[in-house]
């Protein structure tokens, strides 16, 4: 019945219906529609920018001044700027050095609260204030903590005795780098603690007894049970805060804007003042179409390193 | 090889106690099986044993040596628990060398071991595969694998096969059985499937509520159990066990629930008109001219043997035949329990009362 009755419909509806009609009810162009709200909001807001940042690279925009082609000029004057230069480097050291301390903090805190420990809950909840705060109140406070005359932290070795005059946390290029990197990493740790604990808890706790039994070392378990059934997450939780360190501004531009003499620059601050503040809307593109190689790096070592395992396929059936 | 002795043993989580002191011995060589309800205390029972709870008071020897402060690597024990336990990101050949890997040794005797076990378990096409490529039968072969390099002093099995589906299960068990008649390795064997324990085992231990209710050959229990408990649990059909008062003057008897008389060899001495409770197996019955009527609920042929569910005296009893019997719900029958066969338990302590 059913079977006969289809084809009549469909030739009446070919018949009746214009192009637009058919489009509106064809089975195969619906999954497209439910598509379209998703893919207008990437294009919007996500391909539309990444583009019009391209383009503007290869112009000389200024602010209230659409610019004209001038094909590579910007990138061949940034390659003869040392400030554009420091600023790759201090990006490199700040992401290299946050991410990997980030992880190791991020593991051992992990392993910590996974441990059965008085007042659990609250210690885990604890650990993700950082993450919460906005980052810019965070990078104010840190802008107090650093602060040359009223450091909490030099006035706290003045009266241990440890010092005889204030530390110049932000006035110095490598304590403002250590600075900054350390601000970052107070606030990174906990994202990364969080997500390695939750990793942590899809680690049957039986594994960890039939270890127990094989005559595994607590150093052996982790070397051998954990960190192996972590390796997925890891991959997941550093890419993300790899991209998220290599793209850090707030902090920066709250605390120094770059200073002192450029140290403190990273690409993503550079760009914004470039762009921004001194009006060169084309050089600034430039700086950050100079980030994407990087990140794409980024990218693709997740990638391999996210590939599913060999012992992650086949079966799920238990 | 070794014995394994439990002495007094009680275990407590916090103010709880859930092991009321427990007093097990268990011969070189012999397969053990721990069985009762969940949360008897024989899963608690056996990771004491393996050292992975520690024993709150008493003494528990493997071989010579008492073992309550020997971390769980050095008691020599192997253990295959309910979900096995597989390193998932390690090979079936590598989750079986892992424990001797860890004890750094040589690589051609890991090599050796590995592919003897392999070779005793059908396991050997499967040595570099991953669990998760493996079935519910696989994965629990490895897991025996894992168990049997080592070459351990003691076995111990936590509910090894209560993930497999039935079939599975049964063929399990008897492979189990077999391992154990090859190897003579001390085997301590945890389920609740009172089947399960009757099968396998040279001896069971039954546990309730965190003591033992009864240690015994499986035929022991049968046809001797100590008490309601046992009665109740081993055996399926389980037995069927009826209210009422002995009747003690002149020829025995037992008078049950609305005055049915069911016979009785012999009555305990002083026991004129004692509560009991009045236990016969379901095969034990028989139908004769000079048995008590009973009304027939429902007939469940199984081929093998026809069980028959009816009321007696108002109280639901079954009974097992070989025969096939044509039965109708409502037909009556009349059912003679074997008197010689017939288990008397006090109502009040539920203790065994006949020799």
């Amino acid at each position: 019945m059913v079977d006969a009755t289809i084809p009549t419909r469909r030739a009446v509806l070919a018949a009746e219906s214009s192009a637009w009609d058919r489009l509106k009810s064809n089975r195969h162009w619906l999954g497209y529609w439910f598509m379209l709200p998703a893919l207008l909001i990437l294009f919007l807001f996500l391909a539309y920018p990444l583009g019009l940042g391209i383009w503007l690279s290869f112009t000389d925009a200024k602010i209230g001044r659409a610019g004209e082609f001038i094909g590579l000029e910007n990138y061949e004057w940034l390659q003869g700027d040392s400030i554009f230069w420091t600023s790759i480097f201090n990006t490199l050291l700040y992401t290299i050095v946050a991410s990997f301390i980030k992880f190791g903090a991020g593991l051992y805190l992990a392993l910590l609260l996974n441990q059965h420990l008085p007042f659990k809950a609250l210690i885990r909840s604890a650990i993700l204030i950082p993450f919460i705060v906005p980052t810019v109140l965070s990078a104010i406070a840190f802008w107090w903590i650093y602060d040359t005359q009223f450091s909490i932290i030099s006035w706290s070795l003045k009266k241990l005795g440890l010092i005889a005059i204030n530390i110049d946390f932000l006035g110095d290029p490598n304590n403002a780098r250590a600075s900054t990197i350390f601000a970052n990493i107070w606030r990174g740790v906990p994202f990364v603690a969080i997500t390695l604990l939750a990793g942590l808890q899809t680690v049957s706790p039986s594994l960890y007894e039939a270890a127990t039994l094989d005559g595994a070392t607590r150093w052996q378990m982790f070397r051998h049970i954990t960190y192996p059934l972590l390796t997925p997450i890891i991959a997941v939780v550093m890419t993300f805060s790899v991209l998220f360190t290599f793209t850090d501004f707030q902090l920066i531009w709250a605390m120094t804007r770059g200073g002192p003499v450029n140290a403190t620059h990273l690409m993503a601050t550079l760009s914004y003042q470039r762009a921004i503040i001194a009006g060169q809307l084309g050089e600034g593109a430039a700086i950050a179409t100079a980030m994407i190689p990087f990140l794409l790096t980024a990218i693709m070592i997740s990638w391999f390193g996210l590939q599913r395992r060999k012992w992650q396929q086949g079966e799920n059936n238990d | 090889m070794a014995s394994v002795e439990i002495r007094d043993v009680r275990k407590a989580f916090g103010a709880t106690e859930v092991i009321h002191g427990v007093n097990i011995e268990i011969e070189d060589g012999a397969f053990v099986v721990l069985v009762g309800p969940s949360g008897c205390g024989k899963s608690t029972l056996l990771r004491m044993i393996a050292g992975l709870e520690n024993i709150t008071a008493g003494e528990i020897k493997i071989g010579d040596r008492v073992v309550n402060d020997v971390p769980p690597k050095e008691r020599d024990i192997a253990m295959v628990f309910q979900n096995y336990a597989l390193y998932p990101h390690m090979t079936v050949a590598a989750n079986m060398a892992f424990s001797l890997k860890l004890r750094r040794a040589a690589r051609a005797e890991v090599e050796a071991r590995v592919k003897r076990a392999a070779e005793i378990l059908g396991l050997v096409p499967y040595l570099d595969r991953y669990p998760r490529q493996l079935s519910g039968g696989q994965r629990q072969r490895v897991a025996m694998g894992r168990a049997i390099v080592r070459d351990p002093q003691v076995f111990l099995f936590d509910e090894p096969l209560s993930n497999l589906d039935a079939k599975l299960r049964v063929a399990m068990r008897t492979e189990i059985k077999e391992l154990h008649q090859r190897l003579e390795t001390t085997t301590v064997y945890v389920t609740h499937d009172q089947i399960e324990a009757m099968t396998m085992a040279d001896t069971i231990v039954v546990m309730h509520d965190g003591i033992v209710e009864q240690i015994g050959t499986p035929l022991e229990l049968y046809d001797r159990p100590d008490n309601l408990f046992v009665a109740g649990f081993i055996g399926s059909p389980a037995m069927n066990l009826v209210k009422g008062r002995i009747k003690a003057n002149g020829k025995a008897a037992f008078t049950g629930p609305n005055g049915v008389q069911l016979p009785l060899a012999s009555a305990p001495s002083h026991s004129e008109g004692r509560p009991v409770i009045y236990g016969i197996r379901p095969e034990h019955f028989t139908i004769a001219d000079d048995g008590a009527e009973a009304e027939i609920v429902v007939v469940e042929p199984t081929g093998s043997e026809t069980q028959v569910f009816a009321k007696l005296g108002g109280e639901e009893v079954v009974a097992v035949f070989r025969e096939r019997h044509q039965f109708n719900p409502g037909d009556k029958i009349r059912l003679k329990p074997d008197p010689r066969l017939v288990h008397l338990f006090d109502e009040a302590t539920g203790k065994r009362l006949n020799a």
